[in-house]
Order: C-alpha cells, then structure tokens, then sequence
C-alpha cells in the first residue's frame, strides 16, 4: 500500500476557481477592498513620481545655481533698497558667473495715456541692468532684450505676465507703453520665468533711462546671482555680507529652486497619507475575503465532505481554499494596479508630464495582495480541513 | 479464494460524551466480492454509522476493519483518503453534484484526486454517464436533470474509478417511487457486471430488491 492522493496542481487552480465561478458578485465585491486599496496607492506613488520627475527635471533645466539678494521689505511691503554698490561686489566674488541688479520702480505702466490712474494691474516697473537676460538664463518671445544701447532710450521689455495683462502679444515699431508720463517703446517680450515670478509680471526697462527720466536713485532692490554649480553653497552663505557689509543682518539670500524642491516635499508628506489611507482599505478588504472565505467554507461543508470521501487529504481541502483565497485577492490586485496605473496615466498625461511609474510597483503590489490573500485564507482553510468527513456529510 | 472485500470483526464506535453513546455495539460482517447487500434498519440503529467505518470516513473505537483485504484501522488519515480514492465509491441520498459544475466534470472529479490527467478523467466519466444511461446529458447541469437522473449521475462518480465497493446511504430517498425502482434497476445491473455494492436504508423495499438483507438495530446485527 504505497498510494497516495495526488492532485495535480493545473487541477487545483480549476478548484480555486470553481467557488468564484458559482458566485460571481460576491467574489467581485470580496475582491474590490483590495482593488481600491491598491489602486489609490499605486495611482498616489505613480502620479507622486510622475510629478516629482516633473519637477525635477524643471529644477534641472532651470538650474540650482540662481540665488536672489533682497534687502527684506519696506514697511509697505515693496522691496527695500540695497546698497548701490553691492552688485559690483558681489560681481567681483568667486564662483560667482554673473550677477545682474533690478530696481522695482514706484512709477506704474499703463497701456496708453488715456487709462485711469488706479488700473496699474499690479504691474511693476523695474529698471534692470542688461545682463539679465543672461543671469537668469531667459530668452524673448518676441523682439529683444535690452542692451547697453537701448538702456538709455525709452525703450522696455514686457514680462510674460505683464504682456498678457496690457493686451500686447508682438512687437512692432507702434508698440507703446507709457510709464511715468512718457512714452515707452516695446522692444521684447519675455518667456515666462519658473525661478523669478517676479519679473513676469514686470515691465522692464533701462538702468540709464530711469535714472535719467524716471526719478530712479540708483539704488538696486533685487539682485540676481548665478554662481558655479560646484561654489553655490560658498557663494550662498557670503552674499549677504559682500552686498550689506554693514548690516548684513538685513539681507536675504534665496535660492528660488528650494521652492520647487519644497512643493516635492509637500507632495512627499500628502502622499503618505494616502498611502496610510490605501493601507487601510487593503486591511478592510483582507477582512472581506476572510469574511468571505469563512461563509465559502460554511456553506460548502458538504462539498468538502464529497471531496474527502472521493480521496482528498486535508492539504489537498486546505490548498483549495487557500488557492481560493489567493485568487480572489489577486484578482483584486490585478484590478487594483490596473485602475492605478491608467490613474496615472491618465493624469500625468493631463498636466503634460511623462508616465512615471516604478517597475517594482506593480509587482510588490500584486505579491502584497497574493500575501493578503493566503494570510486572509489561512484560518478558514485550515478550518475546512479540519472538518471530519462525516461532520460534513451529515448535512 | 481471494479475501472478502469487507471484513469487519467486533466493530464498537462510541462517541464521547456524558453518558457515552454506542452507536455500533461489537458488529461483525463479512462481504463478498460481488454480493448485492442492503443493510436495514430504522434511524438510529447504527447503519449509517457502519456505512462511514465500512467507507473508511469513519474509526472504530476498537475492533478489526478490513476492506479489500488491507487493514484501513492502523492508517493515517492521508493514506485513508488515498485508499478511498482507489477502492471506494461512494452514493449519497442528496446526491451531492456540485452545482457550478457539468455532469461530465462532476464525474470526472471523483478521479481529481487519483492525479488522472484531465482528458482521460472526462473520457472515463463519459463512458461512467453512458453506462448509467445519461450519454445525452455530458454538458448539462445537475439543476437541469430530474431527480433520478441525479442520482444516475452520483452513481456514474462513484463506479467511475471500478472501485472495489461501492457504499449507497438510502439512494431512493430523495426519490419518488418510480425513479426509486430505475436506480434499483441499475443497482442491480451494475452487481450483475462485477461491482460489489453495499446499501444502506430504512426502505423495506429496496432492501427486498438486494441479494442478501442485514438487519440492524441499536447498534447490532439482530437478522442476516
């Protein structure tokens, strides 16, 4: 007597599919706490990463190496003034590429002369040296940027946002604004800036002019610093001390790339969150399936009692429904990352960033939910096996 | 002469309990290989009891089983399950065909757990189905066949594997009297082809029908 009960393992994945194939909507709803579960956490990370590579890559283009220098701001919230020789001393700093000062002006723009005093449209003036263009790494939409020439004329320079506001979108000879009771011609408009928002919604024009026609003293107020790659941090923390040597207290260095890398902090922080609310719904519906697995188990006592006496061991009535269980839960999973996955998709294709999605991501989430399963299958499994045959037949 | 396809000797199954209950009180019976045999009794009086030890289901509290001529009483539970699966057939009274599943495959699973490739099990449960005269009914459901057809389709799983015995527990109970005797008809036409069939019921009719009646009560053989 060396036999012995053997199932074949093609067999067992028939059984594991032989409860779920009798009750379909019950196995479909058993399966959907993981499906929610797993799809908010693979769409979370994938859309997290997704727009994380976005950022970084903008952060990238635009360089780590922009630092700006204030003199904090006036008690009417304008910015206050630097010293007038700061931006040729920060100019003469080590690792320093180059450093460009601007002035916000208290002269407000206007389209013609005919519009009222009170619609500036939050638009400033500021008188900006020629090297701007340059230290912030922009480039013109349409004409160009002012040079050593056209700095003494009454030429200026439209910021992306202010262009859009004065209902000006090309440069031609007519162009005109008027600032500080003369005409200004428009000789460029500028693309947009990610690291200095400010000057979009700024209309730019020459240090020489100002000072000449627009009762500007001289004194800068903001002054744009790129420095080597590799002497940022040096340059960083010696700036406000080489542009105020005397109250160096006053000045403020910012690196206008942290906030990008804040925004991918906060995203860090929001997207924990989900995650715990993802795990969450995933333990709610390993409770499901064990709720389910149970209610299988106790409805199909006379099943397992045929079974047992058609020749199954206990493991084999054991491997049935934890085969089961497994199956429900990776269906769900399946369900889940694919949900997940076109979430992400869908969105980072929305807001013009690339598909990002980590490799091992749906692979971790559908060994999690095979995990889920036989865990959520263990209890009632172990109970069908248990059950004497005559127990179970006796229905 | 080869030995008795059941040989059970001074069989007592007591359950445990306050005050214990004998169900089977020291029962011996011997089954030939071929023979037709109904045991009878009124419910209560240990038949079912002595299905579950003859079909292995079951152990006795103390005494001898033999079933084809291997003493089942010293082996594990996995080699019992192995033993059913090559030796035993078993005919229920609800009939027990699961119910996602065709009448072809319902058959064909009483050889899942001998590790049959798929192909031959249905082609062996096929010839099962033709030979209980459901060949038309492969691809139906067992809630599309009438009551005794069921039971025709239990009976085709429990010979499909030319099993050594095959044990029934009242296979006309749930039937009316017509499809009764039909499943009496073909109880008896498969004892004529070789197969040793044990069945156990209170039904004095049927029992008529076997060979050889063996009458129970409280627990002990009172009349063969």
């Amino acid at each position: 007597m060396n036999e012995a009960s053997r199932l074949r393992s093609r067999d067992l994945l028939g059984l594991a599919t032989l409860g779920i194939r009798m009750r379909r909507l019950r196995a479909g709803l058993s399966g959907l706490g993981i499906a929610i579960g797993l799809a908010a956490i693979v769409g979370v990370v994938g859309i997290t990463q997704s727009s994380e590579s976005d950022l970084l890559g903008q952060i990238d283009r635009l360089g780590t190496n922009l630092l700006t220098v204030e003199n904090g701001q006036t008690f009417r919230g304008s910015e206050a003034q630097l010293p007038a020789s700061s931006t040729a001393m920060i100019g003469r700093m080590p690792g320093v590429e180059h450093v460009a000062a601007t002035s916000l002006l208290t002269e407000p723009v206007y389209r013609t002369d005919k519009v009222p005093a009170f619609e500036t449209g939050g638009i400033a003036v500021r008188a900006v040296d020629s090297f701007l263009l340059a230290t912030l790494d922009g480039a013109v939409l349409a004409g160009t940027f002012l040079n050593p020439a056209t700095a003494r004329y009454p030429a200026a320079v439209l910021g992306f946002g202010a262009a859009q506001y004065l209902g000006i979108d090309r440069v031609d000879t007519s162009t005109r604004v008027w600032i500080g009771g003369r005409w200004f011609s428009v000789v460029g408009i500028l693309n947009r800036f990610a690291l200095a928002p400010e000057i979009d919604q700024s209309v730019l024009v020459g240090w020489s002019i100002a000072e000449s026609d627009l009762g500007f003293n001289g004194f800068p107020t903001r002054i744009y610093v790129r420095a080597t790659t590799d002497q940022v941090q040096q340059v960083d923390t010696l700036l406000a001390a080489t542009a105020d040597p005397q109250n160096p207290e006053q000045v403020v260095v910012s690196r206008p790339s942290d906030v990008l890398a804040a925004r991918i902090a906060v995203q860090a922080s929001s997207t924990s969150l989900v995650l715990g609310l993802g795990a969450v719904a995933l333990l709610v519906g390993a409770v499901g399936i064990a709720n389910v697995m149970f209610v299988s188990v106790l409805e199909r006592r006379s099943e397992i009692g045929l079974r047992r006496a058609l020749g199954a061991t206990r493991p084999h009535i054991a491997a049935q429904f934890m085969a089961e269980s497994v199956l429900l839960s990776g269906i769900g999973g399946l369900t889940g990352v694919a949900l997940g996955a076109a979430a992400t998709a869908g969105y980072a294709l929305d807001q013009g960033w690339s598909v990002l999605l980590p490799a091992f991501l749906p692979w971790a989430s559908l060994g999690a939910a095979v995990a889920i399963g036989a865990a959520a299958g263990v209890y009632p499994a172990l109970l069908a096996a248990r059950l004497a045959p005559t127990d179970a037949l006796r229905s | 002469m080869t030995a008795p396809v059941v040989e059970i000797v001074e069989v007592v199954r007591r359950y445990p309990g306050r005050p214990p209950v004998e169900s089977l009180r020291g029962i011996s019976l011997a089954i030939e290989a071929g023979e037709l045999v109904a045991v009878v009794g009124p419910s209560g009086s240990g038949k079912t009891t002595l299905l579950h030890i003859v079909g292995t289901l079951d152990r006795p509290s103390s005494g001898a089983v033999r079933i084809a001529g291997v003493d089942t009483t010293g082996m594990t539970d996995g080699r019992l399950s192995a033993f059913r699966a090559a030796h035993l057939g078993f005919v229920f009274q609800q009939f027990f065909l699961l119910e996602g599943l065709s009448v072809l495959e319902n058959v064909a699973g009483a050889l899942l757990y001998r590790g049959v490739e798929s192909k031959i099990r249905k082609r062996q449960a096929a010839a099962a189905l033709e030979r209980v005269g459901l060949g038309h009914r492969l691809s139906h459901k067992p809630n599309e066949l009438s009551g005794g057809e069921r039971q025709r389709a239990a009976i085709a799983r429990a010979v499909v594997g030319g099993p050594d015995l095959v044990l029934a527990d009242e296979p006309t109970g749930n039937l009316d009297s017509a499809s009764g005797a039909q499943i009496i008809e073909l109880l008896q036409e498969l004892n004529r082809d070789g197969t040793t069939i044990a069945v156990v019921t209170h039904n004095v009719e049927l029992a008529q029908a076997m060979d050889r009646q063996v009458v129970m009560r409280d627990g002990l053989i009172v009349h063969e």
